[in-house]
């Protein structure tokens, strides 16, 4: 029987996993497709983020098109940072000749955080417009209103931040971003099961899938970085402190312990999990192993 | 109503192996101009130096053309014209002294807000199609280091902007002063803004 995909899988209200791709900065890519291909069946879909933490790496839709060629799924992650309008417009055209289904709409972190601070931030269009963007091509329109020779088809998806403050105001971004034309949504890392569960609530009216995000702690210092740095992430003291005690060769197995907690967490509450491994994709069998799934 | 520094001087040191006649600007002086490292610099280089020109905007061309003449037959007898001012000054004397070599000796510093008559912490990027009656007052293109028309990024973290931790994310901003007048509400009733940079290249 062939593998359904991503959105069929939504679709039909099953429970879905999502892992991603950081494509190497270079072109050894090949480790990434293996590591990639040894967990594809229990994978559904692979982000293949766009120039991650705004770093010059290899690109997004060459290295979706590199795992659509080994029978995976990819979701091309796109961002309005480094391309125009008519760039970004190109590119949806371009992926979907490619195959691929799936977009996932992002504004993109600035350059200024990156390996390339001192280059010119475009920002031309935004996460929501580009998915309007997305939604005038799938009608047959580029964003002026002109007529496409043959209209792409496309899954487009957004990303939310519950643990975002003000929340109210990252769910009025959500709401537009419903209304662009975002049919799925992964979230940030989430640790907060209470917390997300009163995030969930407030969005089930909305009625679009969401995917919770778990991202693998590597170690205690990692965890109060993140505290400290990466907008809507708060880690409890419960699970810093589970990593502060393990020991070093310990840390992975207890980083699994936590995923797996979490995403049981999750089962209940949304429609799918995206694993953000960030270097450790070989646990993710472990974790889902461990999460049951 | 310009900010400048003192260009590196391993990038002007050449000019100064020739004759340089000197002019510096004092017309934002009350702002800021770096005068002090300024005059120490051309200090230093006195021997190489055939004349200074002090004068109070050199970006009103009128003025600096009587400076020019004023100063005509030592100008004649220097190699290199070297400009302490903004951008501005440097170009209007550029502009009048087309059979001179002219090079500015400062950098201009980007400035928040400079239009009017003094420094101001609200900015307007004179877009053309004015954003502020969406947004409570507060201006989403000047305010978000991304210029963001339709909502904040997810980069904020305690309300400051990912790109720089001292500054209020502007996002957040604009919905606080909406809740303010009850009026979050039009944020999700906002059409999708896409900006049409054509009004600036045009000056449409």
């Amino acid at each position: 029987m062939e593998k359904q995909s991503f959105s069929e899988k939504l679709k039909e209200g099953k429970f879905v996993i999502t892992s991603e791709i950081g494509p190497p900065k270079g072109t050894n890519i090949e480790p990434h497709l293996k590591e990639a291909e040894h967990i594809k069946d229990r994978i559904d879909a692979f982000n293949v983020t766009d120039l991650q933490s705004s770093v010059m790496r290899l690109g997004s839709l060459a290295t979706c098109k590199l795992l659509i060629e080994r029978g995976l799924e990819p979701v091309f992650q796109i961002t309005c940072r480094d391309k125009n309008r008519l760039a970004l417009q190109s590119d949806l055209l371009s992926a979907y000749v490619l195959g691929v289904k799936n977009v996932l709409c992002l504004t993109g972190d600035h350059t200024t955080l990156g390996d390339h601070p001192d280059a010119k931030p475009v920002f031309d269009l935004d996460s929501v417009s580009l998915l309007q963007v997305a939604t005038d091509l799938m009608n047959g329109k580029d964003m002026k209103g002109n007529e496409l020779d043959g209209k792409p088809e496309f899954f487009p998806g957004a990303v939310v931040s519950p643990g975002y403050e003000p929340l109210e105001l990252q769910l009025i971004k959500m709401e537009k971003k419903i209304e662009a034309g975002a049919r799925f949504f992964q979230t940030q890392a989430v640790y907060d099961l209470k917390s997300f569960e009163k995030f969930m609530k407030m969005v089930e009216k909305y009625r679009v899938p969401i995917l919770g995000g778990i991202v693998l702690l590597k170690s205690a210092g990692m965890a109060k970085y993140m505290n400290e740095k990466v907008a809507g992430v708060s880690v409890p003291d419960r699970y810093i402190n589970m990593m502060a005690q393990a020991k070093k060769e310990e840390r992975a197995k207890v980083s699994v312990q936590i995923a797996a907690e979490l995403i049981k967490g999750m089962k209940g509450l949304c429609q799918g999990i995206h694993i953000m491994p960030l270097g450790w994709e070989k646990y993710v069998p472990l974790v889902l192993e461990a999460a049951e799934l | 109503m310009l900010i400048t520094k003192p260009k590196d001087s391993r990038e002007i040191e050449s000019y100064f192996e020739k004759r340089v006649f000197v002019f510096k600007c004092y017309g934002c002086r009350e702002v800021y101009f770096p005068e002090q490292e300024i005059n120490k610099f051309v200090e230093e280089r006195a021997k190489s130096i055939s004349g200074i020109a002090e004068v109070d905007y050199l970006c009103n061309e009128s003025f600096s053309k009587i400076y020019i003449e004023k100063n005509a037959h030592v100008i004649r007898n220097s190699d290199v014209i070297v400009v302490f001012s903004c951008g501005v000054g440097s170009q209007v004397i550029s502009k009048l002294m087309e059979n001179n070599i002219v090079v500015p000796g400062c950098d201009t510093c980007y400035l928040n807000g400079f239009q009017g008559l003094t420094v101001l912490d609200c900015d307007c990027n004179q877009c053309g199609e004015c954003y502020l009656n969406y947004t409570g007052g507060i201006c989403p293109i000047t305010s978000c280091a991304k210029n963001l028309l339709n909502g904040p990024c997810g980069g904020a973290k305690n309300n400051k902007c990912e790109v720089n931790p001292e500054v209020d994310c502007g996002w957040i901003a604009i919905y606080e002063r909406l809740m303010k007048i009850n009026k979050e509400k039009i944020l999700v009733e906002n059409k999708i803004f896409v900006r049409n940079f054509e009004k600036i290249i045009k000056g449409k």
